[in-house]
């Protein structure tokens, strides 16, 4: 019994938004938390953060981009196909302040995750203010959405086809520099980003949370895959996350924990290309 | 001719020791993942069970923590009648293949067995070796043995949690009539019997049988649903006349040294939910779940889960797997059928070693383990002989994997959305009192949850405990009340 799909939308090339069934996750998920999915029975389970929900709907929004096997897999199921498994919500949710002032600084795909800290944060009376960076312009998402919600939203472009040209945490200097009191950040993106974004803030003494993307297996606070250091200290990002104190975060071991598989996911969605030619080749028309 | 048929005459087997069962060879066994004991046929368990010599005081029965009928299952077996001897094991345990292999017999029904007299060379019955076959002659002759299932009682049941507790749990309380639902965070169901003990000691189609006997009992399971997080325990407890928590073990334990972050290093958790539960071992062709290539491993422990590791390390060949452990042999705590085994297979023990600092290899993995030498001084706490740093004596072994195997506090997930239920503050162990009861009325909890780690087949006592004081809390009202009812409260919680 799979969850079903009911909305697909590409948000970029290579980024879709799914929009799943899955009632008890729609009911209860909060900003911050994230599911486990596998898309067949001999799946791995990858972790995706919740975009998204509806409780009246019983929905909830996934936004993924296809880097891997298992990405480019889900990539081409459609609506009314059935995600194998998907378990959540999972981690612990975002700290949501009342009445101060935070600034939401995404990458990437981190963006599908400003969505609903924004909607969150503006719920709760916070000046909200969104950095959305991206690399070009065809691969910013969510513009619109979070545009919709915060009272300032910032568009970053590094090749500066859209928005501002640079990097978030150019903007987010500026931010600093007009004097904008910014009681707090909250960063989610590439490791590098979010490394960068705390280095920005910490000399201002801005607290700041840091969204962390570790590898993980189980999810569900078993096999410690997902361990990080976090003021000197071993931290279980699947329970104890999947945000800690930014200032706090020993980015450059994340970085090299993520990276320790990579050769074998490489390999994995290679072998996968090839079965996929080797298939559409088998279907062609014979030539006599 | 009207003449009832006499009953044969037990002839008695007078073997002094185990008739022996069959089993892989070291040397082909760790070129695969198939099972290492490969069982009896049905002449060797008849055999078997003939030594049972049916003597007066039956203290296996007592020695069993689920108290199976063992004589009068063993009885029956040796008169060939194997559908009546797995009735008899079934009113009391319903997952004998899965008890026949992990229970550690050698610790309770067969420790007391009458016939066992090391002095004198005897061993005792072969009470494991023989419900591993009748679980197994079930599967082969494809026979639901459904055990007798009491009127409906109308009551709702939610265990929550399929591991051995849990699975023990369901069964018993179906029995009892109760409407029963078994939730689990994870997409397969077993709890450790799927992602922690290996394929070569418990085969997946095997565990995947249990409970889909289970399910034609009328158990409901609902996979993929953390309770906790997917549902309160509260609206759980709403939703359900009484609920069991069975969630088991949770975060694994690190040695606190230098380097544990490094890439390579696994807790044993992550090792065998990669290999097990994931089926790493085929990547890339039928699992999509890495498991790197193993070139020297060393695995850091020296339990079940070590050896589990050890010899799951072993069979991803790799040129050598190390075992390290601080203290003497005497000390190790797995059982010594899995130490065996292990030795067999060729892992390289290396007793009375203590880790001191994972070296990195210059690229942020695993380069090799550092190692104080030690030896064993004055007994500590535990009665064990603590042991002591050799000074200037420190052994560095190359290797490009460590698993650490130390063991694991209980599952985190239930408990911290809960805080109101009450917690040992240091373990993170749920409190019960001695029929399993939480601080909560209407839920027991038992399992790793509780114990803080032991053994499958004491998780499945406690879920068969639990279920006992859980239908007497559902139709009496209270779960002490034993009057008329020959349950036992909890045995000996540690």
């Amino acid at each position: 019994m799979g969850n079903k799909i009911v909305y697909v939308k590409e948000l970029a090339p290579l980024t879709k938004l799914f929009e799943v069934e899955a009632p008890h996750i729609a009911e209860r998920g909060k900003a911050g938390q994230f599911i486990i999915l596998r898309v067949n029975d001999e799946g791995e389970r990858i972790p995706l953060t919740i975009a998204n929900r509806n409780p009246e709907k019983g929905t909830i929004t996934l936004v993924f981009q296809e880097v891997g096997k298992t990405t480019e897999m889900l990539g081409l199921m459609d609506v009314g196909d059935e995600i194998h498994d998907l378990a959540g919500p999972l981690g612990k949710a975002t700290d949501i302040p009342e009445g101060k002032t935070v600034v939401c600084v995404g990458g990437g795909i981190g963006n599908a995750v400003v969505w609903p800290q924004v909607q969150a944060l503006k719920a709760a009376g916070n000046r909200v203010v969104a950095i959305l960076g991206a690399r070009t312009k065809d691969l910013l998402i969510l513009e619109e959405e979070v545009t919709a919600l915060a009272d300032l939203t910032i568009v970053t472009t590094d090749d500066g086809s859209y928005g501002r040209k640079g990097m978030v945490t150019h903007a987010l200097v500026d931010l600093i520099d007009e004097g904008e009191t910014i009681d707090e950040v909250i960063t989610i993106g590439p490791v590098v980003m979010m490394k960068f974004v705390c280095k920005t803030t910490e000399p201002f003494g801005i607290p700041t949370q840091a969204s962390l993307n570790p590898l993980m297996v189980d999810g569900t606070g078993m096999c410690g895959a997902c361990r990080v250091t976090v003021d000197g200290k071993t931290r279980f990002a699947c329970v104890e996350g999947p945000e800690f104190n930014g200032h706090q975060v020993d980015f450059d071991e994340l970085i090299t924990r993520l990276a320790y598989y990579q050769p074998e996911e490489r390999s994995s969605l290679e072998d996968y290309h090839r079965c996929r030619m080797e298939e559409a080749a088998d279907n062609l028309p014979s030539n006599q | 001719m009207n003449d009832t048929p006499k009953k044969p005459k037990k002839v008695l087997n007078k073997a002094k020791t185990k008739t022996p069962m069959r089993e892989q060879a070291p040397m082909d066994r760790i070129m695969n993942f198939e099972e290492v004991p490969l069982g009896y046929n049905e002449v060797e368990a008849q055999q078997e069970a003939l030594r049972c010599i049916d003597c007066k005081n039956k203290p296996c029965i007592e020695g069993c923590p689920v108290g199976i009928d063992i004589p009068a299952f063993l009885n029956l077996v040796g008169q060939k009648d194997f559908e009546g001897a797995l009735k008899k094991i079934k009113e009391k345990n319903f997952l004998p293949a899965i008890c026949g292999r992990v229970c550690p017999q050698e610790d309770q029904c067969e420790m007391v067995c009458t016939l066992n007299k090391p002095d004198k060379g005897r061993e005792p019955g072969g009470v494991g070796r023989v419900e591993r076959f009748l679980g197994d002659y079930a599967v082969e002759h494809n026979l639901d043995i459904m055990p007798d299932i009491a009127a409906k009682t109308g009551k709702t049941v939610a265990i929550i949690g399929s591991g051995p507790a849990g699975l023990t749990a369901a069964s018993d309380m179906i029995q009892k009539g109760h409407d029963v639902t078994v939730f689990e965070a994870l997409h397969k169901p077993g709890g450790v019997l799927f992602y922690g003990i290996p394929q070569f000691r418990l085969p997946k189609e095997i565990l995947l049988r249990e409970v889909s006997g289970l399910e034609k009992m009328g158990v409901k399971f609902v996979m993929n649903y953390p309770v906790g997080k997917a549902e309160s325990l509260d609206s759980v407890r709403d939703r359900f006349d009484v609920v069991f928590i069975a969630t088991g073990a949770g975060l694994p334990w690190f040695l606190g040294i230098p380097g544990e972050n490094l890439n390579g290093v696994y807790s044993a958790n992550e090792f065998l939910t990669r290999v097990n539960l994931m089926g790493g071992y085929k990547f890339p062709n039928g699992s999509d779940t890495p498991v790197k290539k193993i070139k020297r491993i060393a695995v850091i422990g020296a339990g079940n889960t070590a050896m589990d590791s050890a010899r799951t390390a072993k069979r991803l060949q790799p040129e050598v797997v190390y075992l390290v452990y601080r203290r003497s042999r005497l000390e190790m705590p797995a059982r010594i059928e899995e130490i065996h085994h292990a030795e067999e297979e060729g892992i390289d023990f290396n007793l009375l070693h203590s880790p001191i600092e994972i070296i990195d290899d210059g690229k942020g993995a695993v380069g090799a383990i550092l190692c104080q030498e030690m030896e064993l001084g004055e007994p500590d706490d535990s009665g064990r002989r603590r042991p002591v740093p050799i000074e200037g004596k420190v052994r560095e072994f190359a290797v490009d994997t460590v698993v650490i195997a130390i063991g694991q506090g209980p599952n985190p997930l239930l408990s911290a959305d809960c805080p109101e239920l009450e917690r040992n503050e240091r373990k993170g162990t749920i409190v019960i009192n001695d029929v399993m009861q939480t601080s909560f009325e209407n839920v027991f909890a038992g399992g790793d949850i509780v114990t803080g780690g032991a053994t499958v087949i004491l998780a499945m006592g406690q879920g068969r405990v639990a279920a006992d004081a859980m239908h007497r809390y559902l139709m009496t009202g209270n779960p002490q009340d034993t009057e008329g009812d020959q349950s036992e409260v909890c045995p000996n919680l540690t």
